[in-house]
């Protein structure tokens, strides 16, 4: 995980999203510093407590905010976004915490495994030690409830989506896509590339804490 | 307290409130009510909050029996209804005495119509909203869509009794089974490729979104790095079929976005089934709050 300085992290791009919706995108592509002030920047959005702001969601390189239109306004917005932005927002990646998930790789558990292993040119062992091998940053969650998107996976392992997604994924699988992974929440369709799957929930309505992810951890994949 | 038996579910009922907002950071969509303005408006009549569950009704209605007697109140899709065999209005405050059982019967037009209870539809909140989202089997009535011999709790009415001359002025109908949608442009030249065309809703729609069929957008530029997106976004997959995604859709996605359909006109779109046409028309963020005030008053003046 390559980490760069960027300089000010003031808003690149500024998108309207019907009357209810406003996006500030901080780049255009994916690095763990932009993501840090993401997330840094929806927090501090947050905390100012806006009346009329439904959600605010950072992630990779964006800040998203979800508002009631008869209360406030994208201009409103903008401008409170651009003013916390040129304040002094973390941009240090440092997780804030570490999850270990213990993953069932191969087999019924990751009919994609081989697959992965024929794209990368290894055994599927390598693929499973390549995957296991190192920490993932968890960039945002989004899709579905608790669902993490985490990377980067070893280049050697970044199969892209499958051409058609399958009709069901179970709960618990762990796949790839490209440079992502991440862990399915709920049976769903879905067109990632499943390597394994994990008995731990990554979201379930019922616990106290509904979701095991925030943006911003560090989850490192225990084969078992 | 005693509430409703579900005798036929009708096609596809789920009990939907106005959304669990406040989740998206954590992948959780928002759900709700995707003709928010008839589910006020069914609420409204019966002197509830409007936060209240209706029940959310879908192409064929359900027969439901008020076990406990109840004011009850249906808007939305138009429906032919009938209170003990009896035929009775849409969009009006109506007195059901245990026992009574409510029928929908055949669909004139419109894709959902809500059903209001006094005191409303009473499952418990998961996160904030008894709305179902059926997909993670989330919220309302066991996480899924109504079944025969279900039996559904409703909630205490504050208010009193209802007056029942209580009939809305101002429903909310199409006009034959096409909508003509405004949206806020978010890309000018694909939001230009998008007007003055109609384009069919797929039968591959749902609460998440609706497929939708036409000329394709020319060039769409594929996928961007994902982002969070709103309900009433006009997506552009690589195929150039645009999916204009409504409710139940996943918080965030990574295809093109052309532009917004604006909330006034949402209602609109939750009404729309699949063999139904959409016309889209680029319009203003000013216009766009003008005519949300005006569906608000709408609504205040019952």
């Amino acid at each position: 995980m390559s980490v760069t300085e960027r300089g000010s992290a003031s808003p690149q791009q500024t998108w309207t999203l019907g009357d209810s919706c406003v996006s500030v995108h901080l780049a255009a592509h994916i690095d763990p510093v932009i993501n840090v002030r993401c997330i840094a920047l929806a927090d501090a959005l947050e905390r100012l407590g806006v009346p009329g702001v439904r959600d605010v969601v950072p992630t990779y390189n964006a800040v998203t905010v979800h508002f009631d239109p008869l209360v406030t306004d994208s201009a409103r917005l903008i401008h409170e976004l651009e003013r916390l932005a040129a304040s002094d927002l973390p941009s240090t990646v440092s997780a804030t915490r570490t999850v270990e998930i213990s993953v069932v790789y191969g087999g019924e558990s990751g009919p994609d495994l081989g697959g992965v292993a024929e794209f990368a040119e290894c055994s599927e062992d390598d693929v499973v030690r390549l995957h296991a091998s190192r920490p993932y940053r968890v960039y945002m969650l989004g899709f579905l409830p608790g669902f993490a998107y985490m990377g980067s996976v070893d280049q050697r392992i970044a199969m892209p989506r499958l051409d058609a997604p399958r009709l069901r994924v179970a709960a618990g699988s762990v796949g790839i896509a490209a440079s992502q992974t991440g862990i399915y929440p709920c049976d769903t369709p879905g067109g990632w590339r499943i390597i394994g799957r994990t008995s731990t929930k990554v979201f379930d309505a019922t616990r106290t804490e509904p979701f095991l992810l925030r943006a911003g951890d560090s989850v490192t994949f225990v084969p078992v | 307290m005693a509430g409703l038996s579900i005798l036929r579910p009708g096609m596809f009922t789920t009990v939907q409130d106005l959304g669990r907002w406040g989740l998206q950071s954590r992948g959780v969509p928002v759900s709700g009510a995707m003709d928010w303005y008839s589910h006020r408006l069914a609420n409204g009549l019966l002197k509830n909050d409007s936060s209240l569950a209706t029940l959310e009704v879908t192409l064929t209605g359900p027969h439901l029996r008020f076990d406990a007697g109840s004011a009850f109140a249906v808007a939305g899709a138009a429906f032919d209804l009938t209170l003990d065999d009896v035929p009775v209005e849409m969009n009006a405050a109506i007195e059901a005495r245990p026992g009574a059982v409510l029928k929908f019967g055949p669909r004139r037009c419109g894709a959902r119509a809500y059903i209001a209870v006094s005191g409303g539809v009473d499952v418990p909140e998961v996160l904030g909203s008894r709305s179902t989202h059926p997909l993670t089997g989330m919220g309302g009535y066991e996480g899924r869509s109504l079944r025969a011999g279900d039996t559904i709790r409703v909630g205490e009415s504050i208010d009193g009794p209802v007056p029942r001359s209580a009939i809305a002025s101002r429903p909310l109908t199409l006009t034959g089974s096409h909508a003509r949608l405004r949206m806020i442009p978010a890309d000018q030249r694909l939001a230009a490729d998008l007007t003055g065309r109609r384009f069919l809703v797929s039968t591959r729609s749902d609460r998440m979104g609706y497929r939708l069929e036409g000329a394709a957008i020319a060039a769409a530029p594929g996928e961007m790095v994902s982002m969070a997106i709103p309900t009433g976004a006009i997506q552009v997959p690589p195929t150039g079929q645009p999916i204009l995604l409504m409710n139940d859709h996943a918080t965030t996605g990574g295809y093109a976005i052309v532009g917004t359909v604006i909330t006034a006109d949402l209602p609109l779109a939750g009404q729309l089934a699949p063999g139904d046409w959409i016309e889209f028309e680029a319009c203003s963020i000013e216009t766009a709050r003008a005519e949300l005030r005006q569906r608000e008053a709408a609504l205040g003046a019952g």
